[in-house]
Protein backbone atom coordinates (compact mmCIF):
# COMPACT_ATOMS: atom_id res chain seq x y z
CA UNK A 1 0.00 0.00 0.00
CA UNK A 2 1.26 3.45 -0.94
CA UNK A 3 -0.14 6.57 0.66
CA UNK A 4 0.56 10.21 -0.12
CA UNK A 5 -0.39 12.62 2.65
CA UNK A 6 -0.35 16.21 1.42
CA UNK A 7 2.89 15.63 -0.44
CA UNK A 8 4.53 18.71 -1.95
CA UNK A 9 7.80 18.86 -3.80
CA UNK A 10 9.22 22.33 -4.29
CA UNK A 11 12.33 22.92 -6.38
CA UNK A 12 13.72 26.38 -7.05
CA UNK A 13 10.55 28.05 -5.83
CA UNK A 14 8.28 26.00 -8.10
CA UNK A 15 5.83 23.47 -6.72
CA UNK A 16 6.39 20.38 -8.83
CA UNK A 17 3.95 18.49 -6.64
CA UNK A 18 1.33 20.49 -4.81
CA UNK A 19 -0.30 18.88 -1.76
CA UNK A 20 -1.03 15.53 -3.33
CA UNK A 21 -3.02 13.03 -1.29
CA UNK A 22 -3.56 9.56 -2.70
CA UNK A 23 -3.94 5.96 -1.66
CA UNK A 24 -2.82 3.16 -3.89
CA UNK A 25 -3.91 -0.24 -2.62
CA UNK A 26 -1.78 -3.35 -2.72
CA UNK A 27 -2.10 -5.06 -6.09
CA UNK A 28 -3.60 -2.09 -7.89
CA UNK A 29 -2.39 -1.15 -11.36
CA UNK A 30 -2.40 2.61 -11.61
CA UNK A 31 -1.46 4.91 -14.48
CA UNK A 32 -0.22 8.43 -13.80
CA UNK A 33 -1.29 10.39 -16.84
CA UNK A 34 -0.41 13.98 -17.62
CA UNK A 35 1.34 16.34 -19.96
CA UNK A 36 5.07 16.87 -19.56
CA UNK A 37 5.85 18.90 -16.48
CA UNK A 38 2.58 17.88 -14.79
CA UNK A 39 4.47 16.25 -11.91
CA UNK A 40 3.78 12.61 -12.68
CA UNK A 41 7.43 11.52 -12.76
CA UNK A 42 8.12 13.30 -9.49
CA UNK A 43 5.03 11.64 -8.00
CA UNK A 44 6.57 8.32 -9.01
CA UNK A 45 10.03 9.06 -7.64
CA UNK A 46 8.84 9.93 -4.16
CA UNK A 47 7.70 6.31 -3.82
CA UNK A 48 11.25 4.92 -3.99
CA UNK A 49 12.79 7.95 -2.36
CA UNK A 50 14.69 9.19 -5.41
CA UNK A 51 12.94 12.49 -4.68
CA UNK A 52 12.24 13.62 -1.13
CA UNK A 53 9.05 15.55 -0.39
CA UNK A 54 9.43 19.17 0.73
CA UNK A 55 6.29 18.82 2.82
CA UNK A 56 3.85 16.09 3.66
CA UNK A 57 4.51 12.43 4.07
CA UNK A 58 4.68 9.34 1.93
CA UNK A 59 3.95 5.96 3.46
CA UNK A 60 4.90 2.64 1.97
CA UNK A 61 3.44 -0.40 3.71
CA UNK A 62 2.05 1.90 6.35
CA UNK A 63 5.46 3.24 7.36
CA UNK A 64 6.75 6.73 6.54
CA UNK A 65 9.91 6.95 4.42
CA UNK A 66 12.04 8.02 7.38
CA UNK A 67 11.31 4.65 9.02
CA UNK A 68 12.45 2.70 5.96
CA UNK A 69 16.06 1.92 5.26
CA UNK A 70 16.05 3.21 1.68
CA UNK A 71 18.40 0.74 -0.06
CA UNK A 72 16.52 -2.13 1.59
CA UNK A 73 13.13 -0.75 0.56
CA UNK A 74 14.30 -0.11 -3.00
CA UNK A 75 15.33 -3.74 -3.44
CA UNK A 76 11.61 -4.55 -3.10
CA UNK A 77 10.60 -1.93 -5.65
CA UNK A 78 11.15 -2.51 -9.37
CA UNK A 79 12.01 0.59 -11.39
CA UNK A 80 12.02 1.01 -15.16
CA UNK A 81 12.84 4.31 -16.82
CA UNK A 82 12.49 5.65 -20.32
CA UNK A 83 16.20 4.97 -20.80
CA UNK A 84 17.23 1.36 -20.29
CA UNK A 85 20.21 2.69 -18.28
CA UNK A 86 21.84 -0.74 -18.22
CA UNK A 87 25.24 -1.01 -16.56
CA UNK A 88 27.46 -0.84 -19.67
CA UNK A 89 30.35 -2.78 -18.11
CA UNK A 90 28.17 -5.70 -17.10
CA UNK A 91 26.73 -8.49 -19.23
CA UNK A 92 23.00 -8.99 -19.71
CA UNK A 93 23.01 -11.67 -17.04
CA UNK A 94 24.98 -9.57 -14.57
CA UNK A 95 22.62 -6.66 -15.15
CA UNK A 96 19.59 -8.83 -14.50
CA UNK A 97 21.30 -10.35 -11.45
CA UNK A 98 21.81 -6.95 -9.79
CA UNK A 99 19.03 -7.07 -7.21
CA UNK A 100 19.31 -10.81 -6.46
CA UNK A 101 22.99 -10.26 -5.66
CA UNK A 102 22.16 -7.34 -3.40
CA UNK A 103 19.67 -9.67 -1.70
CA UNK A 104 22.35 -12.37 -1.58
CA UNK A 105 20.32 -15.01 -3.39
CA UNK A 106 22.09 -18.27 -4.15
CA UNK A 107 23.53 -18.06 -7.66
CA UNK A 108 21.48 -21.03 -8.98
CA UNK A 109 18.23 -19.36 -7.99
CA UNK A 110 19.32 -16.12 -9.67
CA UNK A 111 20.21 -18.00 -12.83
CA UNK A 112 16.95 -19.96 -12.87
CA UNK A 113 14.84 -16.83 -12.37
CA UNK A 114 16.82 -14.88 -14.99
CA UNK A 115 16.37 -17.74 -17.41
CA UNK A 116 12.61 -17.91 -16.85
CA UNK A 117 12.08 -14.16 -17.07
CA UNK A 118 14.33 -13.55 -20.08
CA UNK A 119 12.62 -16.40 -21.93
CA UNK A 120 9.28 -14.72 -21.29
CA UNK A 121 10.74 -11.51 -22.69
CA UNK A 122 12.01 -13.45 -25.70
CA UNK A 123 15.68 -12.93 -24.90
CA UNK A 124 16.93 -16.47 -24.17
CA UNK A 125 19.64 -16.42 -21.52
CA UNK A 126 21.78 -18.93 -23.42
CA UNK A 127 22.00 -16.55 -26.39
CA UNK A 128 21.96 -13.16 -24.72
CA UNK A 129 23.24 -13.73 -21.20
CA UNK A 130 26.91 -13.10 -21.94
CA UNK A 131 26.36 -10.12 -24.26
CA UNK A 132 27.08 -6.57 -23.28
CA UNK A 133 24.34 -3.91 -23.47
CA UNK A 134 26.03 -2.10 -26.37
CA UNK A 135 25.51 -5.21 -28.53
CA UNK A 136 21.72 -5.03 -28.14
CA UNK A 137 19.07 -2.97 -29.92
CA UNK A 138 17.11 -0.35 -27.99
CA UNK A 139 14.12 -2.66 -27.62
CA UNK A 140 16.29 -5.51 -26.41
CA UNK A 141 18.01 -3.24 -23.90
CA UNK A 142 14.66 -2.13 -22.56
CA UNK A 143 13.61 -5.77 -22.14
CA UNK A 144 16.76 -6.40 -20.13
CA UNK A 145 15.91 -3.36 -18.02
CA UNK A 146 12.45 -4.82 -17.40
CA UNK A 147 13.93 -8.18 -16.43
CA UNK A 148 16.38 -6.40 -14.12
CA UNK A 149 13.49 -4.59 -12.44
CA UNK A 150 11.22 -7.61 -12.09
CA UNK A 151 13.53 -10.51 -11.27
CA UNK A 152 13.22 -10.36 -7.51
CA UNK A 153 9.40 -10.34 -7.72
CA UNK A 154 9.08 -6.82 -6.32
CA UNK A 155 5.89 -5.96 -4.46
CA UNK A 156 5.84 -2.58 -6.19
CA UNK A 157 6.82 -1.85 -9.78
CA UNK A 158 7.40 1.75 -10.87
CA UNK A 159 7.57 2.55 -14.57
CA UNK A 160 8.41 5.95 -16.02
CA UNK A 161 7.37 5.98 -19.68
CA UNK A 162 9.32 2.80 -20.30
CA UNK A 163 8.26 2.42 -23.91
CA UNK A 164 8.12 5.98 -25.17
CA UNK A 165 11.65 5.95 -26.61
CA UNK A 166 10.87 2.89 -28.75
CA UNK A 167 9.44 2.95 -32.24
CA UNK A 168 5.68 2.29 -32.49
CA UNK A 169 5.76 -1.31 -33.67
CA UNK A 170 8.23 -2.40 -31.01
CA UNK A 171 6.30 -0.37 -28.46
CA UNK A 172 3.09 -2.34 -29.02
CA UNK A 173 5.02 -5.59 -28.83
CA UNK A 174 6.71 -4.50 -25.61
CA UNK A 175 3.43 -3.46 -24.01
CA UNK A 176 1.97 -6.91 -24.46
CA UNK A 177 5.18 -8.63 -23.31
CA UNK A 178 5.24 -6.38 -20.27
CA UNK A 179 1.58 -7.01 -19.54
CA UNK A 180 2.23 -10.73 -19.65
CA UNK A 181 5.25 -10.55 -17.38
CA UNK A 182 3.62 -8.35 -14.74
CA UNK A 183 0.51 -10.52 -14.73
CA UNK A 184 2.56 -13.69 -14.43
CA UNK A 185 4.68 -12.22 -11.64
CA UNK A 186 1.80 -12.03 -9.19
CA UNK A 187 -0.59 -14.52 -7.69
CA UNK A 188 -4.13 -14.65 -9.12
CA UNK A 189 -6.11 -11.48 -8.42
CA UNK A 190 -7.84 -11.30 -5.07
CA UNK A 191 -11.47 -12.36 -5.16
CA UNK A 192 -13.84 -9.53 -5.82
CA UNK A 193 -11.28 -7.71 -7.94
CA UNK A 194 -13.04 -5.92 -10.79
CA UNK A 195 -11.09 -7.80 -13.42
CA UNK A 196 -7.68 -9.19 -14.20
CA UNK A 197 -6.06 -5.74 -13.89
CA UNK A 198 -5.00 -6.50 -10.37
CA UNK A 199 -2.25 -8.83 -9.24
CA UNK A 200 -0.05 -9.28 -6.21
CA UNK A 201 2.23 -6.67 -7.73
CA UNK A 202 1.34 -3.02 -7.25
CA UNK A 203 2.09 -1.23 -10.50
CA UNK A 204 2.47 2.52 -10.95
CA UNK A 205 2.95 3.45 -14.55
CA UNK A 206 3.75 6.98 -15.73
CA UNK A 207 2.73 7.81 -19.29
CA UNK A 208 1.39 10.56 -21.49
CA UNK A 209 -0.25 8.04 -23.81
CA UNK A 210 -3.94 7.44 -23.04
CA UNK A 211 -4.13 4.16 -24.90
CA UNK A 212 -1.11 2.82 -23.03
CA UNK A 213 -2.60 3.95 -19.71
CA UNK A 214 -5.91 2.21 -20.40
CA UNK A 215 -4.22 -0.90 -21.63
CA UNK A 216 -2.02 -1.34 -18.60
CA UNK A 217 -3.92 0.13 -15.68
CA UNK A 218 -7.20 -0.42 -13.89
CA UNK A 219 -7.16 3.10 -12.49
CA UNK A 220 -6.09 6.34 -14.10
CA UNK A 221 -4.87 9.36 -12.17
CA UNK A 222 -4.44 12.56 -14.15
CA UNK A 223 -1.88 15.12 -12.99
CA UNK A 224 -1.88 18.75 -13.95
CA UNK A 225 0.42 21.45 -12.57
CA UNK A 226 1.50 19.22 -9.70
CA UNK A 227 -2.00 18.29 -8.61
CA UNK A 228 -4.27 15.30 -9.00
CA UNK A 229 -7.15 16.55 -11.11
CA UNK A 230 -8.83 13.26 -12.04
CA UNK A 231 -8.81 9.89 -10.31
CA UNK A 232 -11.01 7.34 -12.04
CA UNK A 233 -11.39 3.66 -12.81
CA UNK A 234 -9.95 3.00 -16.25
CA UNK A 235 -13.27 1.86 -17.71
CA UNK A 236 -14.92 5.18 -16.77
CA UNK A 237 -12.06 7.25 -18.21
CA UNK A 238 -13.29 7.65 -21.78
CA UNK A 239 -16.59 9.13 -20.67
CA UNK A 240 -15.10 11.33 -17.91
CA UNK A 241 -16.16 14.96 -18.31
CA UNK A 242 -13.07 16.77 -16.96
CA UNK A 243 -11.80 19.12 -19.70
CA UNK A 244 -8.27 17.74 -19.50
CA UNK A 245 -9.60 14.22 -19.97
CA UNK A 246 -11.64 15.39 -22.96
CA UNK A 247 -8.47 16.84 -24.46
CA UNK A 248 -6.59 13.60 -23.90
CA UNK A 249 -9.40 11.56 -25.37
CA UNK A 250 -9.82 13.78 -28.40
CA UNK A 251 -6.10 14.04 -29.12
CA UNK B 1 77.29 0.92 -20.15
CA UNK B 2 76.70 -0.57 -16.70
CA UNK B 3 76.40 3.02 -15.53
CA UNK B 4 73.58 3.57 -18.00
CA UNK B 5 71.76 0.44 -16.89
CA UNK B 6 72.09 1.39 -13.23
CA UNK B 7 70.89 4.94 -13.81
CA UNK B 8 67.96 3.77 -15.95
CA UNK B 9 67.02 1.40 -13.13
CA UNK B 10 67.21 4.22 -10.60
CA UNK B 11 65.16 6.43 -12.85
CA UNK B 12 62.44 3.80 -13.22
CA UNK B 13 62.48 3.10 -9.51
CA UNK B 14 61.93 6.67 -8.32
CA UNK B 15 59.26 7.23 -10.98
CA UNK B 16 57.44 3.99 -10.07
CA UNK B 17 57.49 4.71 -6.36
CA UNK B 18 56.23 8.25 -6.96
CA UNK B 19 53.44 7.19 -9.32
CA UNK B 20 52.26 4.40 -7.01
CA UNK B 21 52.06 6.86 -4.11
CA UNK B 22 50.29 9.38 -6.35
CA UNK B 23 47.70 6.74 -7.36
CA UNK B 24 47.15 5.73 -3.75
CA UNK B 25 46.50 9.35 -2.83
CA UNK B 26 45.04 10.68 -6.08
CA UNK B 27 42.20 8.23 -6.71
CA UNK B 28 40.68 8.66 -3.24
CA UNK B 29 41.18 12.43 -3.53
CA UNK B 30 39.43 12.47 -6.90
CA UNK B 31 36.57 10.38 -5.50
CA UNK B 32 36.31 12.73 -2.56
CA UNK B 33 36.36 15.74 -4.91
CA UNK B 34 33.44 14.15 -6.77
CA UNK B 35 31.38 13.66 -3.59
CA UNK B 36 32.18 16.97 -1.92
CA UNK B 37 32.12 19.55 -4.62
CA UNK B 38 33.41 22.55 -2.75
CA UNK B 39 36.25 20.90 -0.83
CA UNK B 40 37.08 18.97 -3.98
CA UNK B 41 37.38 22.21 -5.92
CA UNK B 42 39.85 23.53 -3.38
CA UNK B 43 41.92 20.36 -3.48
CA UNK B 44 41.98 20.51 -7.24
CA UNK B 45 43.10 24.12 -7.23
CA UNK B 46 45.97 23.31 -4.87
CA UNK B 47 47.22 20.50 -7.13
CA UNK B 48 46.81 22.93 -10.05
CA UNK B 49 49.09 25.47 -8.38
CA UNK B 50 51.66 22.79 -7.53
CA UNK B 51 51.72 21.82 -11.19
CA UNK B 52 52.77 25.35 -12.22
CA UNK B 53 55.88 25.42 -10.01
CA UNK B 54 58.94 25.01 -12.24
CA UNK B 55 60.47 21.66 -11.44
CA UNK B 56 63.96 22.97 -10.76
CA UNK B 57 62.48 25.47 -8.29
CA UNK B 58 60.40 22.72 -6.68
CA UNK B 59 63.50 20.63 -6.05
CA UNK B 60 65.18 23.72 -4.66
CA UNK B 61 62.29 24.41 -2.29
CA UNK B 62 62.47 20.86 -0.97
CA UNK B 63 66.13 21.02 0.05
CA UNK B 64 65.62 22.93 3.35
CA UNK B 65 62.46 21.02 4.35
CA UNK B 66 62.79 18.63 7.28
CA UNK B 67 61.74 14.96 6.92
CA UNK B 68 60.48 15.10 3.33
CA UNK B 69 63.15 17.40 1.98
CA UNK B 70 66.90 17.44 1.80
CA UNK B 71 68.93 15.94 -1.00
CA UNK B 72 68.92 12.48 -2.55
CA UNK B 73 66.14 10.27 -3.87
CA UNK B 74 63.62 11.02 -1.11
CA UNK B 75 62.87 14.66 -1.96
CA UNK B 76 62.98 13.65 -5.64
CA UNK B 77 60.16 11.19 -5.01
CA UNK B 78 58.22 13.78 -2.99
CA UNK B 79 58.42 16.25 -5.88
CA UNK B 80 57.37 13.63 -8.43
CA UNK B 81 54.37 12.66 -6.30
CA UNK B 82 53.28 16.28 -6.20
CA UNK B 83 53.53 16.56 -10.00
CA UNK B 84 51.74 13.26 -10.61
CA UNK B 85 48.87 14.06 -8.31
CA UNK B 86 47.03 16.55 -10.50
CA UNK B 87 46.47 14.41 -13.59
CA UNK B 88 45.33 11.49 -11.45
CA UNK B 89 42.96 13.50 -9.24
CA UNK B 90 41.55 15.31 -12.24
CA UNK B 91 41.05 12.23 -14.38
CA UNK B 92 39.39 10.39 -11.50
CA UNK B 93 37.00 13.29 -11.06
CA UNK B 94 36.31 13.53 -14.79
CA UNK B 95 35.80 9.77 -15.07
CA UNK B 96 33.29 9.78 -12.21
CA UNK B 97 31.51 12.81 -13.62
CA UNK B 98 31.11 11.11 -16.97
CA UNK B 99 29.12 8.23 -15.52
CA UNK B 100 25.64 8.52 -17.05
CA UNK B 101 23.21 10.05 -14.57
CA UNK B 102 20.55 7.53 -15.60
CA UNK B 103 22.89 4.64 -14.90
CA UNK B 104 23.58 6.09 -11.47
CA UNK B 105 19.85 6.57 -10.89
CA UNK B 106 19.13 2.99 -11.93
CA UNK B 107 21.78 1.66 -9.56
CA UNK B 108 20.40 3.70 -6.68
CA UNK B 109 16.84 2.66 -7.47
CA UNK B 110 17.87 -1.01 -7.52
CA UNK B 111 18.89 -0.57 -3.89
CA UNK B 112 22.64 -0.08 -4.01
CA UNK B 113 24.13 1.80 -1.09
CA UNK B 114 26.47 4.72 -1.82
CA UNK B 115 29.44 2.47 -1.27
CA UNK B 116 28.08 -0.23 -3.60
CA UNK B 117 27.35 2.40 -6.22
CA UNK B 118 30.93 3.63 -6.00
CA UNK B 119 32.62 0.22 -6.12
CA UNK B 120 30.27 -1.64 -8.46
CA UNK B 121 29.35 1.06 -10.92
CA UNK B 122 31.17 4.37 -10.70
CA UNK B 123 34.80 3.31 -10.24
CA UNK B 124 34.67 0.52 -12.86
CA UNK B 125 33.13 2.93 -15.35
CA UNK B 126 35.73 5.59 -14.51
CA UNK B 127 38.69 3.20 -14.79
CA UNK B 128 39.66 4.02 -18.41
CA UNK B 129 39.77 7.72 -17.53
CA UNK B 130 41.76 7.03 -14.35
CA UNK B 131 44.28 4.95 -16.33
CA UNK B 132 44.59 7.83 -18.81
CA UNK B 133 45.48 10.09 -15.88
CA UNK B 134 48.05 7.58 -14.63
CA UNK B 135 49.57 7.47 -18.11
CA UNK B 136 49.93 11.24 -18.26
CA UNK B 137 51.32 11.32 -14.72
CA UNK B 138 53.89 8.63 -15.53
CA UNK B 139 55.12 10.26 -18.72
CA UNK B 140 55.40 13.61 -16.94
CA UNK B 141 57.23 12.03 -14.02
CA UNK B 142 59.76 10.35 -16.29
CA UNK B 143 60.60 13.75 -17.76
CA UNK B 144 60.65 15.66 -14.50
CA UNK B 145 62.76 12.95 -12.86
CA UNK B 146 65.71 13.93 -15.06
CA UNK B 147 65.83 17.21 -13.10
CA UNK B 148 65.96 15.27 -9.82
CA UNK B 149 69.66 14.69 -10.43
CA UNK B 150 70.15 18.35 -9.54
CA UNK B 151 69.50 17.48 -5.89
CA UNK B 152 71.25 14.15 -6.04
CA UNK B 153 68.15 12.13 -6.79
CA UNK B 154 70.02 9.93 -9.23
CA UNK B 155 68.58 8.58 -12.45
CA UNK B 156 69.30 9.46 -16.05
CA UNK B 157 69.44 13.16 -15.22
CA UNK B 158 72.85 12.46 -13.66
CA UNK B 159 74.28 11.91 -17.14
CA UNK B 160 72.55 15.00 -18.50
CA UNK B 161 73.83 17.29 -15.74
CA UNK B 162 77.29 15.80 -16.05
CA UNK B 163 77.15 16.41 -19.80
CA UNK B 164 76.00 19.99 -19.32
CA UNK B 165 78.80 20.84 -16.92
CA UNK B 166 81.39 19.21 -19.18
CA UNK B 167 79.81 20.65 -22.35
CA UNK B 168 79.68 17.11 -23.70
CA UNK B 169 76.72 16.62 -26.03
CA UNK B 170 77.29 12.91 -26.27
CA UNK B 171 76.95 12.52 -22.52
CA UNK B 172 73.78 14.64 -22.55
CA UNK B 173 72.33 12.40 -25.24
CA UNK B 174 73.25 9.31 -23.25
CA UNK B 175 70.91 10.54 -20.56
CA UNK B 176 68.29 12.22 -22.71
CA UNK B 177 67.68 9.50 -25.28
CA UNK B 178 67.00 6.67 -22.81
CA UNK B 179 64.75 9.03 -20.80
CA UNK B 180 62.76 9.84 -23.95
CA UNK B 181 62.57 6.15 -24.86
CA UNK B 182 61.33 5.32 -21.38
CA UNK B 183 58.60 7.94 -21.71
CA UNK B 184 57.53 6.62 -25.10
CA UNK B 185 57.49 3.03 -23.86
CA UNK B 186 55.48 3.94 -20.74
CA UNK B 187 53.00 5.86 -22.89
CA UNK B 188 52.53 2.94 -25.28
CA UNK B 189 52.18 0.39 -22.50
CA UNK B 190 49.65 2.40 -20.51
CA UNK B 191 47.68 3.22 -23.66
CA UNK B 192 47.24 -0.53 -24.08
CA UNK B 193 46.06 -0.85 -20.48
CA UNK B 194 43.61 1.96 -21.09
CA UNK B 195 42.20 0.23 -24.18
CA UNK B 196 41.88 -3.00 -22.26
CA UNK B 197 39.74 -1.34 -19.59
CA UNK B 198 37.72 0.63 -22.14
CA UNK B 199 36.92 -2.61 -23.89
CA UNK B 200 35.98 -4.31 -20.67
CA UNK B 201 33.60 -1.56 -19.73
CA UNK B 202 31.92 -2.16 -23.06
CA UNK B 203 32.91 0.91 -25.01
CA UNK B 204 34.80 -0.03 -28.11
Amino acid sequence: MIEYRDVSVVRGGNAILDRVSLRIEKGEHVAFLGRSGAGKTTALKVINGLVGPSAGEILVDGAPMARHELPRLRRRIGYVMQQPALFPHRTVFDNVATVPRLLEWPEEKTRAEAERLLAQLELPLATFGARFPRMLSGGQQQRVAIARALIAAPEIVLCDEPFSALDPIIRAEMQSLFDGVVRASGAPPPTGAPEARTTRTTLVFVTHDVREALRIAGRVIVFDAGRVVVDTPADAFMSHQHPLVRRFVEA
Amino acid sequence: MSDLVRLTGEHLLIVSIAVVIAIAAGVPLGTFAHRRRRLGGIALRITDVVQTIPSLAMFGFLIPLPLLGGIGPRPAIVALVLYSLLPIVRSTLVGLERVDAHVREAATAMGMTDRQLLWNIELPLATPAIVAGIRIATVTAIGVATIAAAIGGGGLGTLIFRGVSMVDSRLILQGAVPAALLAIAADALLTQVEHYFAKRRGES
